[in-house]
């Protein structure tokens, strides 16, 4: 075995800026997942028909078919068919934002299904319109819950954002690739791309510890 | 004050109230009871629509609620109802679980909110306990700060839906003493309830449901000493 760090140190700084290239698109794309999220997981439990089958046929198709596919439709299909030359980075929040939301609402329908009917019966009961009822009553004890599974779900969104390499999208994963390409040393790079994505993902296991505690101050 | 027409509700094929008609006069205080699925808790939950009837009339005031075009949660302002699993909200303290619907639904500020809250935890005996959360409170307690929030909303009509059946036995006493305060401030109110002492006690009248038909009505003592029918008779035997 004979690895060999020395060479990639002039390139470190060059991947690190992938850190926050990854991030950038991952930030907005859970955030846009959780809104789109919530809002389908509202439409899958209300007795309006349309909006329930709305929201089940987006769920069945964006979970029934492979991201990289979604991902690749975004970027190639959208400037031939409306001629606008979509950026990698746009591509990638809609691709990861879309297909995201659909796992998010899925969690969020469970989490609300979850909280006991007497929260709503009790709400109603006070005269508590829709929306407060479920923003300040059903969402943060259905969140709660959910708090585990969601977390999930944006580790797996952290990690599957390297296959935005792809597109050519100068992420931390495509930024190793260009390194190993450069050096013609492919494992070096590739390892440091790889521990450098286990610390994000610790990092973000540690804050949704901290997010659950706090949670559970009323137990 | 309040005026049911030859109610009737069907689960499906299941007919649980069978054109049931009464009327409950401001500040009475009214008991129902009955064994178990004979449809006293349908009743008393078709009163703020939480069921709504398969036919009938419900009149509170003139205002007919029973109507598809009425605002329930309108309607709902006016009548609190207190349940027999508390359902409090389990993420707020018992001051915010207090003070909450008044400022989404009567719009007061946060301070006139929880002035209004404070002063009814005090009625109910639990100023020491405005900040914690409802898992730190037994459930004697837990049935107090529901009736305090009901309050809260200064209704005009209180339902409770067997609002000791969940306590252990020493704190149902806790509970039908602040419900007996209620009664003497005159506040309307309909009681689904197993505590026959209560309602002999308090009661202005009762009614016995048996089977979904309202089989017996009237002055308390009338009832428990000399029920009408051989079905209250058989029911009083049991559980006196």
């Amino acid at each position: 075995m004979n690895l060999d760090f020395s060479q990639i140190v002039p390139y470190i700084p060059f991947m690190l800026e992938g850190i926050w290239a990854t991030l950038e698109f991952v930030i907005i794309s859970i955030i846009l997942g959780l809104v789109l999220g919530t809002l389908l997981a509202l439409c899958k439990i209300t007795k309006v028909p349309f909006l329930k089958g709305l929201a089940d046929a987006y769920t069945s198709i964006f979970r029934g078919t492979p991201l990289i596919l979604q991902l690749m439709i975004i970027y190639f299909a959208v400037p031939q068919l409306t001629g606008y030359d979509i950026p990698a980075f746009l591509s990638a929040i809609l691709a990861f934002g879309l297909n995201s939301a659909a796992y998010v609402s899925e969690i969020i329908r469970a989490g609300i299904m979850a909280v006991d009917k007497g929260q709503t019966e009790a709400a109603e009961a006070l005269g508590v319109p829709y929306r407060p009822m479920m923003l300040n009553i059903i969402l943060p004890q259905a969140i709660k819950n959910i708090l585990p599974a969601l977390m999930n779900e944006f580790i797996t969104l952290t990690k599957e954002s390297a296959i935005v390499s792809t597109i050519g999208y100068l992420d931390l994963m495509r930024r190793a690739q260009i390194v190993g390409a450069d050096i013609y040393r492919n494992f070096e790079p590739l390892l440091l791309a790889g521990a450098i994505y286990w610390v994000m993902v610790f990092i973000l296991t540690r804050i949704g510890q901290v997010v659950e505690r706090r949670m559970r101050q009323s137990d | 004050m309040i005026k049911a027409i030859e109610i009737t509700k069907n689960f499906g094929k299941n007919t649980v109230l069978k054109n049931i008609s009464t009327t409950i006069n401001k500040g009475e205080v009214v008991t129902v009871i009955g064994p178990s699925g004979s449809g006293k808790s349908t009743f008393l939950r078709c009163l703020n629509l939480l069921e709504e009837p398969t036919s009938g009339e419900i009149y509170i005031e003139d205002r007919k609620i029973t109507d598809k075009k009425v605002d329930k949660l309108e309607i709902r302002k006016n009548i609190g109802m207190v349940f027999q699993h508390f359902h409090l909200f389990p993420h707020m303290t018992v001051l915010d679980n207090v003070a909450y619907a008044p400022q989404k639904v009567k719009n007061k500020t946060k301070a006139e909110a929880e002035k209004i809250a404070k002063d009814l935890l005090a009625k109910v005996g639990l100023t020491d306990k405005e900040d914690a959360y409802p898992n730190r409170l037994s459930g004697g307690q837990k049935q107090r700060v529901a009736i305090a929030r009901a309050l809260a909303m200064e209704p005009e009509i209180m339902l409770f839906d067997e609002p000791t059946s969940a306590l252990d036995p020493e704190m149902v006493k806790e509970v039908l003493d602040v419900m007996k305060d209620l009664a003497n401030t005159g506040m309307t109110m309909v009681i689904v309830t197993h505590e026959m002492n209560f309602a002999k006690e308090v009661a202005d009248r009762v009614l016995f449901l048996d089977d979904g038909v309202l089989l017996e009505e009237g002055d308390p003592k009338e009832f428990f000493e000399q029920p009408k029918t051989d079905r209250a008779r058989d029911f009083l035997d049991k559980v006196l």
